[in-house]
């Protein structure tokens, strides 16, 4: 048997894969947040996101290197659609960020828009038509132990790795992410500072429900290529808790992310190694997991130092001069 | 320069509030709902008025339909007053879906015990209160931990849905439990045990109309919750907490108690939602049938559309439940799943826009500007 059969090796390689879709969703989800904004609707979002790549995966005729970026480019658009109904409510009209979130996953959540227009697309019937492969990338999948973890992972990952290099550079070593973070600690300061605080609310609320469609095509173009309705099974709520396990930083929520990946691929691989346990008990981990976590990060002496934006959920209300 | 004054509108906080807007805006939401849902069904290429118009007779207008909405409506009663109660102390319950499904199986595992020589009553009413039981334990699981660790019970409440559902898949599904029918095509099929008769709910006829005992139920405990919250020393704890928490301090309530009791309040509510369901309409455990209607997360919407307040739950609660009755009727190519959700998340949408209308006057800012200069 060759070292990368290794289950502990497995084991990574699927953290990997399973944790890709909680990155993407966790960063867009910190980006919104570290602007002040907090978006229950990722859930929705997602399912927005996946079933929009998988209709157009599965209907546009062509090359799959054309229509998989057109797939994605889908569900950005439809995602961020989303999100901009979320931020025109909380944003302008100044409504409980929590409520309107909630709305945006039950309009676009499982049992709504999202199955509806499976239904009207009838997506159920085939897989999507384009998937996104493996990728062996720099022809280093044969590496004994870290060829299959890091070299043999779909394109969207590689992708989730340079979001998250590009989303440290730009929160802690740019001009425009310093402003975001003084818009999320104190809108007053940044809009005195002549920052626009509405602007950059809107843009973080936008660019995170992109990154949210992204997310559900991982689901519906990778991990569960036939549609089933509320595919995503709860990953959105999970990567809300992801962004408060990482202190509202991209490093530390990719490594959540796939903590959180090992636990939802642990029934499948266990399983096809014949290790019986009961799948009503793995099948719940993912979810008793993120109460644990956050119940331990919450009553923590490091989330008290490196807690929430400190404007986060507030609504801005500009004083007239 | 800021979206808001590129739109040229700007927010006010009202001083006067008019007491008509309370029951305006939320008609005014709804119908304004059902517009923007119609763009949906038109840019989907469906009929918006002949959906409209199934759904009208479905749900309320043919002979039987009102019978069937009031089912639909009773689990949306119960999971409306489960958020209604929390949402107003500022708890964000969001796990009446899995409060529900315990609620359920506390309900239907109580009836089988006593099986069938146990008197009607006293079954009927041990459901009720198993099923209050089990959804008040499964919600004090996300209050302590709110009221002990500060932890976000969005977020717990969720996660306890899922592994609710799991909970009650395994029961029926992966596991020789009582819950499950092991003898005839249930050792086939995975299925639950029925309820024996004694134990399933009555259900009155007023004319040609069937009311379930469930839904009397629930609006004599919406009534309940009204007068709690409005005539007794609880109900004004909780109106302070919700308020204002430091306030609530100074004064010597303890937030933190307010907030567990009115989880567990919370989510008996949910609970009693998911034994009337097994008691009046499925008679067994289903949790396919259970995680399909997603009761609880509609009670969200109801509240919110109810503004809160228990006694308009019970109305609103009627009138989503005809949407909902309608939807099961109708299912089909001509009348896609999932409508009935998109529909639902918009009424939601349309009802926080209509709250700004209570809450601020909106100004003109291009208007108040021009004048400015021409004065």
């Amino acid at each position: 048997m060759s070292m990368n059969d290794n289950l502990f090796v497995i084991i990574l390689a699927s953290a990997i894969f399973y944790g890709t879709p909680l990155v993407f969703a966790a960063l867009g989800e910190l980006l919104a947040e570290r602007s002040g904004v907090i978006n229950l609707g990722v859930e929705g979002m997602m399912l927005l996101g996946a079933v929009c790549a998988a209709m157009v995966a599965s209907n546009v005729d062509g090359p799959a290197a054309l229509v998989l970026p057109l797939a994605l480019l889908a569900a950005m658009i439809a995602a961020a659609f989303g999100a901009l109904i979320h931020a025109f409510l909380v944003i302008t009209l100044r409504v409980n960020q929590i409520i309107s979130g909630l709305a945006l996953t039950i309009f676009a959540g499982a049992a709504g828009l999202s199955s509806y227009l499976a239904n009207i697309w009838e997506l159920g019937r085939n897989p999507a038509m384009n998937q996104f492969g493996r990728m062996d990338l720099f022809g280093l999948k044969g590496v004994p132990v870290l060829g299959p973890i890091l070299f043999d992972q779909t394109l969207l990952t590689y992708l989730s790795w340079a979001l998250v290099a590009a989303a440290l550079v730009y929160l802690f070593r740019t001009r425009m992410g310093m402003h975001l973070r003084s818009v999320g600690e104190s809108p007053q300061t940044a809009d005195s500072v002549g920052i626009s605080v509405v602007r950059y609310r809107y843009w973080h609320v936008i660019v995170g429900g992109m990154l949210a469609g992204i997310a559900g095509a991982c689901y519906s173009l990778t991990i569960v290529p036939t549609w089933a309705n509320g595919l995503t099974s709860g990953a959105g709520w999970i990567a809300l808790a992801l962004v408060i396990f990482g202190f509202w930083r991209p490093d530390l929520t990719l490594v959540g992310a796939y903590l959180f990946g090992a636990l939802s691929s642990l029934s499948f691989t266990l399983q096809a190694r014949g290790i019986d346990v009961p799948s009503a008990l793995l099948n719940a981990l993912p979810y008793v997991a993120t109460i644990v976590v956050l119940v331990l990060v919450s009553n923590s002496r490091i989330s008290r130092r490196l807690g929430s934006p400190a404007a986060l959920g507030k609504p801005y209300e500009r004083e007239e001069r | 320069m800021s979206i808001t004054t590129r739109i040229g509108i700007r927010l006010e906080p009202r001083v006067d509030n008019p007491r008509w807007m309370t029951w305006a805006v939320p008609i005014g939401s709804f119908f304004a709902a059902l517009l923007v849902g119609a763009v949906v069904l038109v840019i989907t290429s469906q009929n918006p008025i002949s959906v409209y118009q199934r759904i009208l007779e479905r749900g309320f207008l043919d002979s039987g339909s009102l019978s069937g909405t009031f089912i639909s409506a009773t689990p949306l009663l119960f999971t409306g007053l489960c958020a209604a109660v929390a949402f107003r102390v500022g708890f964000f319950n969001i796990g009446g879906e899995g409060q529900f499904y315990v609620g359920a199986v506390f309900a239907s595992g109580i009836a089988l015990a006593l099986g069938a020589d146990a008197q009607s009553w006293i079954a009927v009413g041990a459901m009720v209160v198993a099923g209050s039981i089990g959804g008040a334990l499964w919600a004090f699981i996300p209050g302590i931990l709110r009221a002990r660790f500060r932890t976000n019970e969005i977020i717990t409440s969720l996660m306890l849905n899922y592994v609710a559902g799991i909970g009650a898949t395994y029961l029926i599904f992966e596991s020789d439990s009582f819950w499950r029918e092991l003898s005839g095509s249930g050792a086939v099929f995975p299925k639950g045990k029925i309820i024996p008769l004694t134990a399933q709910w009555p259900s009155y006829e007023i004319g040609t109309l069937v009311v379930p005992f469930g839904l009397l139920l629930g609006a004599v405990v919406a009534i309940w919750l009204h007068v709690l919250q409005r005539r007794t020393r609880f109900g004004y704890e909780m109106r302070v907490v919700g308020g204002a928490p430091s306030t609530a301090r100074y004064a010597g309530m303890r937030p933190s108690r307010v907030i567990v009791v009115v989880a567990m309040l919370s989510g008996a509510f949910a609970g009693l939602g998911g034994a009337a369901d097994v008691g009046n309409f499925r008679h067994v455990l289903d949790p396919k049938g259970l995680q399909q209607s997603g009761f609880g997360y509609a009670g969200i919407v109801v509240a919110a559309l109810a503004r809160l307040n228990p006694l308009a739950v019970v109305f609103v609660a009627i009138i989503l439940g005809g949407i909902t009755n309608a939807g099961y009727a109708l299912q089909g190519p001509d009348f896609p799943a999932g409508l009935v959700g998109t529909l639902q998340g918009l009424i939601l949408f349309c009802t926080l826009g209509g709250e700004v209308l209570v809450r601020y006057r909106i100004v003109n800012t291009r208007r108040t500007n021009r004048a400015a200069v021409a004065a």
